[in-house]
């Protein structure tokens, strides 16, 4: 079989302004044949995402080859011009972007959207070409097209414009598509429909597939072939089945080892024997007016669970279940419409300032994106000893004490306390999160996402970090997550919630292991490896 | 299994990226410059000025540009306009830098609490709506009107003609800033909203007031020029340069330098500010690279 896309030992790198290049690729082989699937795995920096870029020729800004070769179907396009590649992109490479959200303009119809690609490409105009903009989206697996494609952007979910995506990628017929983290935006559920959809398609076509993916199970799961890439080379590359069991580079096998699993064994402590609650949530409800209309949504329907001493309590969902209003509601940050949160006994809605400071203090957040959560404009310092200022505890020094007490818990150098966040990567600044969390001890930590953000090893790192205070420290965990592998691994109670009622609830093993949901059991079936 | 992570080299910081990326600007290194010789005009006026703002030759008026004594010619009554110009980019500079500090003062504070605590904003955005529905020169010459015909007065007619806009700045930037992380996990300390607006939202605010502050000056620049061409603001004998160009106005045709001099200048004050404030609000944005 010839090779359809061929990367020969590709060099690229990024020009600043004083013309001084910083090599990303260091001699990158990759080839795709015709009708293969080949995923290409990797952590964020580690040149997947550059690498696809140009085998599209869309290398950003200063961005340039400066060795090797890109090769597609035997043509050398390393020097191509502009309009080269514009014959080629679209017509016979397909492109399946990472985020639907931004990839439609918001101001024209869908099925023009599409019909615009076949156009483009000469392949077909006006009528002809809107016609086959509904079969394309009917192919796609959009139910009712021939309406749907009047309709705009934002009249699609995320999953229904990323369908809509694979029908403009695919409207040309291309040999090759693309795909840069496909899914990654979107629902576990959601996920698995769209690549099964995806894998019809191209099985049906004869396409071949490029899957960029931060996700190694995923991978081995999708592709006939993986390649994995660090820090700007390809470490290993094999057949599927290999990499997962057997694989032969060092980083591959950390990767594989990190990757958590359904069944993969728990490492959360032991829970204690008496367990004794310090949260509890009872019959919540959290409803939202809809904007321009009398009509009221609830968020948050009839959710109760407790958090005891200790452990970790996990709630899971999807997009929409409810988990991250209330953990706000939790947090103080929003009020409930009905119900009670009660933390060691106090209801902080219907408490005295005094009572509420004393819950704050027992009970502190660490948020999802790690370079949103702390203050760009402070030191290290200064972000971790925030709660004891707020809370006025002790005085400067015992609190510069604490601080260089807090980094060593969460080990980060003690050198860290004068840095500011933007000399910090994603892992550390997460580590600075949960040490200014952790600053005023309080009994319990609100995870919204915590992990979710993180490479796989950095998120494998902390999830030890945050199993291990928990081990030393005896704080408990409320875990919010999408991620039912993750909760396999950490929490010692999961609650499911679904369109903001719980679907299920109970001990982890019970839940993950022996689900009674089916709700529970599609999730766990959508993810990657794990069915 | 633990991985350390080596702690980043200290980087050049935010404050070295916002420099290094304002050099990079021509334009703005050239507003920089331009804004350098602005001031030390101004400042020096004192002493670069060959006469007193007020001093009258009634034996040399009307002498052209490039006169012995006279670099910029001199006036209906004799005056040197070049010393004029000195002291009157001087008083320019006093209304434009009160103005925007009273925008600032009193708008910032405004704003954030707008942005923050929604009863507030139901007054003060139904107010702001109120005076921007009104146009800008408008308001100034009504609040000049009542405030009396003097620097100060033009000053303050001028700065709380601004806070409208400034108001709406800061707002923005608060209801931004406070669905941020950061903010949210100060909230979840229970700390108080005058605290986090202090310690969190006006630090990361702070590089829109000034950028906003850049452009508020040119405007009270013009805006002292066209009320003390109008009378509404400073009064002869004091240099102004909006005076100049009013005095000037009645011998256009016989003496033009008279009334040309003063208008470059204020052209270029308007320029070094633009310039600057293009150049530091691109080198603010974040993500400014190139």
């Amino acid at each position: 079989m010839s090779a359809l896309l061929e990367l020969r030992g590709l060099r690229v790198g990024y020009a600043d302004e004083r013309g001084a290049v910083t090599e990303v690729l260091h001699g990158v082989d990759l080839t795709v044949d015709r009708g293969e699937k080949v995923a290409v795995v990797g952590g964020s920096g580690s040149g997947k995402s550059t690498a696809a870029a140009a085998a599209l020729g869309l290398l950003p800004g200063g961005g340039r080859v400066t060795g090797g070769q890109v090769r597609y179907d035997g043509e050398d396009l390393t020097a191509a011009g502009e309009a080269r590649w514009r014959a080629l992109r679209g017509a016979r490479i397909g492109l399946v972007p990472q985020d639907p959200m931004s990839n439609l303009n918001p101001v024209h119809r869908v099925g023009a959207q599409i019909a615009e690609a076949l156009t483009a490409h000469g392949l077909a105009r006006g009528r002809a070409a809107r016609d086959r903009a509904v079969e394309l989206m009917a192919e796609a697996g959009i139910p009712d097209p021939a309406r749907r494609s009047r309709q705009y952007p934002h009249e699609f979910s995320g999953g229904m414009r990323q369908r809509v995506l694979i029908a403009m990628a695919l409207a040309a017929e291309p040999d090759l598509l693309l795909a840069d983290e496909p899914t990654s935006a979107l629902d576990v559920t959601v996920q698995r429909r769209i690549l099964d959809h995806l894998a019809g398609l191209t099985e049906a076509r004869g396409t071949a597939m490029l899957l960029i993916t931060h996700d190694l199970a995923l991978a081995a799961e999708r592709a006939d072939r993986v390649v994995v890439m660090h820090e700007g080379r390809v470490v290993e590359t094999g057949p599927a089945g290999r990499i997962l069991t057997a694989p032969a580079d060092d980083y591959t096998r950390r990767l594989v080892a990190a990757a958590p699993a359904i069944g993969g064994g728990t490492r959360a402590a032991p829970a204690p024997a008496a367990p004794e609650p310090v949260l509890v949530v009872d019959g919540l409800v959290r409803e939202f007016r809809v904007r321009g209309s009398r009509e009221r949504v609830r968020a948050v329907d009839d959710v109760s669970f407790t958090v005891d001493a200790g452990t970790t309590t996990a709630l899971v969902g999807e997009s929409g279940s409810g988990k991250t209003t209330t953990a706000r509601i939790v947090l103080g940050l929003d009020r409930p419409t009905a119900g009670t949160v009660r933390v060691g006994g106090t209801d902080p809605f219907r408490s005295s300032r005094r009572e509420r400071a004393a819950v704050r203090r027992a009970m502190q957040p660490v948020f999802q994106d790690p370079y949103g959560s702390l203050d760009p404009t402070s030191s290290v310092a200064r972000i971790v000893d925030e709660p004891l200022r707020v809370l006025r505890v002790g005085d400067a020094a015992s609190r510069r004490e604490r601080v260089t007490e807090l980094l060593d818990a969460v080990a980060l150098p003690a050198a860290t306390a004068s840095r500011r966040p933007d000399e910090l990567s994603g892992g550390q600044r997460q580590r600075v999160a949960i040490a200014r969390a952790l600053a005023a001890r309080p009994g319990l930590v609100v995870c919204d996402e915590a992990v979710s953000a993180l490479d796989v090893l950095v998120q494998d790192q902390i999830l030890e970090l945050l199993t291990g205070l928990q081990r030393d420290l005896g704080v408990s965990l409320l875990f919010i997550t999408h991620d039912l592998a993750v909760v396999g691994q950490v929490a010692h109670r999961v609650v499911v919630l679904r369109a903001g009622r719980v679907a299920e609830q109970g001990p982890v093993d019970q839940v993950v292991g022996a689900p009674a949901a089916d709700y529970t059991r599609e999730l766990l079936a959508a993810i990657p490896g794990g069915g | 299994m633990t991985v350390t992570e080596t702690v980043a080299p200290p980087g050049r910081g935010e404050r070295g990226r916002v420099l290094a990326a304002f050099l990079r600007s021509r334009s703005g290194v050239a507003g920089a410059v331009l804004l350098a010789v602005v001031v030390l005009a101004a400042l020096l006026a004192p002493v670069l000025a060959p006469y007193s703002p007020g001093a009258v030759h009634f034996e040399t008026p009307f002498q052209l540009p490039r006169t012995v004594g006279f670099p910029l010619g001199t006036d209906d009554l004799g005056r040197d306009v070049l010393s004029r110009i000195l002291f009157g980019a001087r008083a320019s500079l006093q209304v434009g830098l009160l103005a925007v500090a009273l925008a600032v003062l009193v708008g910032t504070p405004l704003g954030l609490a707008a942005g923050w605590w929604r009863a507030a904003d139901v007054v003060v955005s139904r107010l702001t709506d109120l005076t921007l529905a009104f146009p800008f020169l408008i308001i100034a010459v009504g609040l000049a009107a009542i405030s009396g015909a003097s620097l100060a007065g033009a000053a303050v007619a001028l700065g709380v003609a601004q806070v409208p806009t400034m108001i709406r700045v800061v707002r923005a930037e608060t209801l931004r800033l406070r669905e941020r992380e950061f903010v949210l996990a100060a909230r979840a300390m229970d700390a108080s909203g005058p605290r986090v607006l202090l310690t969190h939202v006006l630090p990361n605010a702070a590089s829109s007031v000034i950028v906003q502050a850049t452009v508020i000056m040119p405007v009270a620049v013009i805006g002292e020029a066209l009320l003390s061409f109008l009378g509404l603001g400073i009064q002869p004998p004091d240099p102004s340069l909006g005076i100049m160009l009013s005095d000037a106005q009645q011998y256009l045709y016989r003496a033009p330098w008279a009334a040309v001099f003063p208008g470059v200048a204020i052209v270029l004050i308007c320029l070094a500010f633009n310039l600057v404030g293009d150049a530091l609000r691109d080198a603010l944005a974040p993500g400014a690279r190139r």
